[in-house]
């Protein structure tokens, strides 16, 4: 296993993020810390705010605050790789877009319409294979379950290896089998590329099973610490209203 | 020129080929379909039918302002404006205020009355009123020139974004995150579009032209699988009708543009049909 990633990223600093959106606060005074090797669950109502905390930190939306990238010692690294899975994918299903063509898109300029790098796509084909969807590359992405074609998207996000990898809500609408496999492969990432991994998810028995650090949120952070810490707190009770 | 005159003579053995208009209005379609058919597949994926139909009727416009400004070419002003509307569109389409449709129709609305307004003043809009329904016939060699750099250009161009698109396409989030320039990419693409259906105007009509960017892509779609196949039956689509449409319009003495949209929605409909039975 290695200890160190591509660029020897450690950590993934956030200070005084806030969001400000017309007249409403979506996030204020944000704080954290994301450690590689780790897995980061951002928890928290609808509405609190946590995919937008996703998209500031892809850049995706102007924000306050920093987002800082960290080296073992201390240095701060400019540029990193980041790999992102969106939400549960809304697209247009009848769109004529293979897998192999989704791919590919993602990993070089060659228009997909003509014929393929070699050493490319054989590398398409080996990251479908490690998500366990050898054989779909002809198939078109409209016609793949939810389960599919969120571990599509973790076989792009995955190329380059990425040493922050995002993810928003991954398996929202994607059956219970489905939605296990998922986490099982992300937990396998972390172990094998010492990526920081942050993912926003609504279930919180998967979060309690898989996440090494919780991060309660809603508009700022209620409270952050390993699972136990944060599912015993009184924020979460407050928020989840005891059971879950 | 005469070297393309002499083959087409020899590959289209039609008794209309004696007539050099014929000829180059058959040179102005090979060059005209296969453009709109490939810049119609991402129109399609992108959901932006309504846009380049407003982007047509901004042509209006565009000469409108050409007459006021004193621009002897009208094609000059009409790039000009149909750039400016394609980039305000998108600029005001993604501050999300109002839903996409509504905003392409304030402005699609605004653009031609502007246009019929100015053009109308003193009662002259006849002279005008081919730019409505086109007339691919009387396109000279000098035009067929301008058209054919620009299907070069717009070629190049569309390799170097076509990916980028395709992402875009599928989710702006996912896209920016493998680096895309989102905002760059989707102006260079609105831009194409408009300078394309702007140099193509008079050739294919404002009423028309809409058609000729979305039915053969619209119709690909229904038998692809593909990014290859999808771009391939577009322009192969685009072609077929633009040929056969110009040909069957000779012979029953119809307008050529509408032919070609005719033949176009024709196939839309098998390609429906055969996508129903899959």
């Amino acid at each position: 296993m290695p200890v160190e990633n591509g660029c020897g990223l450690c950590k993934v600093k956030i200070e005084d993020m806030g969001v400000v959106k017309g007249r409403d606060v979506l996030l204020e005074n944000v704080n954290f810390e994301m450690h590689c090797g780790q897995l980061t669950a951002i928890i928290g109502t609808n509405g609190a705010g946590k995919t937008t905390l996703l998209r500031s930190i892809l850049g995706e939306i102007r924000h306050e605050g920093t987002v800082a990238y960290e080296s073992h010692d201390g240095k701060v690294i400019k540029n990193i790789t980041i790999g992102y899975v969106p939400q549960h994918l809304e697209f247009d299903r009848f769109s004529p877009v293979s897998v192999m063509d989704f791919l590919l898109a993602g990993q070089s300029t060659r228009p997909v319409w003509l014929k393929p790098d070699k050493k490319i796509k054989e590398r398409m084909l080996l990251a479908l294979e490690s998500v366990g969807c050898s054989g779909l590359e002809n198939r078109m992405l409209g016609d793949l379950s939810g389960g599919e074609i969120q571990r599509v998207m973790l076989a792009q996000a995955i190329n380059p290896i990425p040493e922050l990898l995002i993810l928003d809500e991954p398996v929202s609408g994607v059956d219970m089998v489905g939605a296990e496999q998922f986490y099982q492969q992300v937990s396998q990432l972390r172990k094998d590329y010492h990526m920081a991994i942050v993912m926003v998810s609504h279930d919180l028995n998967l979060v309690r099973e898989y996440a090494d650090t919780v991060l309660l949120i809603n508009k700022t952070v209620l409270k952050q610490g390993d699972v136990n810490e944060v599912y015993n707190s009184a924020e979460f009770r407050n928020t989840f209203g005891g059971g879950i | 020129m005469q070297v393309i005159y002499y083959i087409l003579e020899k590959i289209l053995p039609f008794s209309f080929m004696e007539y050099s208009f014929m000829k180059n209005a058959l040179i102005a379609v090979i060059l005209i379909t296969p453009l709109m058919g490939m810049l119609g597949t991402m129109a399609v994926n992108n959901k932006m039918a309504f846009f380049s139909d407003a982007l047509g009727h901004s042509a209006l416009t565009g000469i409108a302002l050409g007459v006021v400004l004193g621009i002897n070419n009208e094609i000059i002003s009409m790039i000009a404006f149909g750039i400016l509307m394609a980039l305000v569109v998108t600029r005001v389409k993604s501050a999300g205020t109002a839903s996409a449709d509504t905003v392409i129709s304030v402005f699609s609305s605004t653009a031609i009355a502007l246009g019929l307004v100015i053009l109308s003043v003193g009662g002259g809009f006849s002279k005008y009123s081919q730019y409505l329904i086109g007339d691919i016939l009387s396109i000279t060699q000098k035009e067929i020139l301008i058209l054919a750099i620009t299907l070069v250009v717009a070629f190049l161009i569309w390799g170097f974004i076509y990916n980028k698109l395709l992402l875009l396409s599928i989710n702006s989030d996912l896209a920016a995150s493998r680096g895309v320039r989102i905002v760059l990419i989707e102006n260079i693409f609105v831009v194409l579009v408009a300078v394309v259906v702007m140099v193509s105007i008079k050739w294919v009509g404002i009423l028309l032209i809409n058609s000729m960017l979305i039915l053969p892509a619209a119709a690909a779609r229904n038998i692809s699988k593909n990014s290859r196949q999808y771009l391939t039956f577009s322009i192969l689509l685009a072609l077929f009708s633009g040929l056969a449409g110009l040909i069957v319009s000779y012979y029953l003495d119809t307008s050529a543009g509408s032919t070609i949209v005719l033949i176009s929605a024709v196939i839309f409909f098998l390609s429906y049909f055969f996508r129903r039975r899959k």
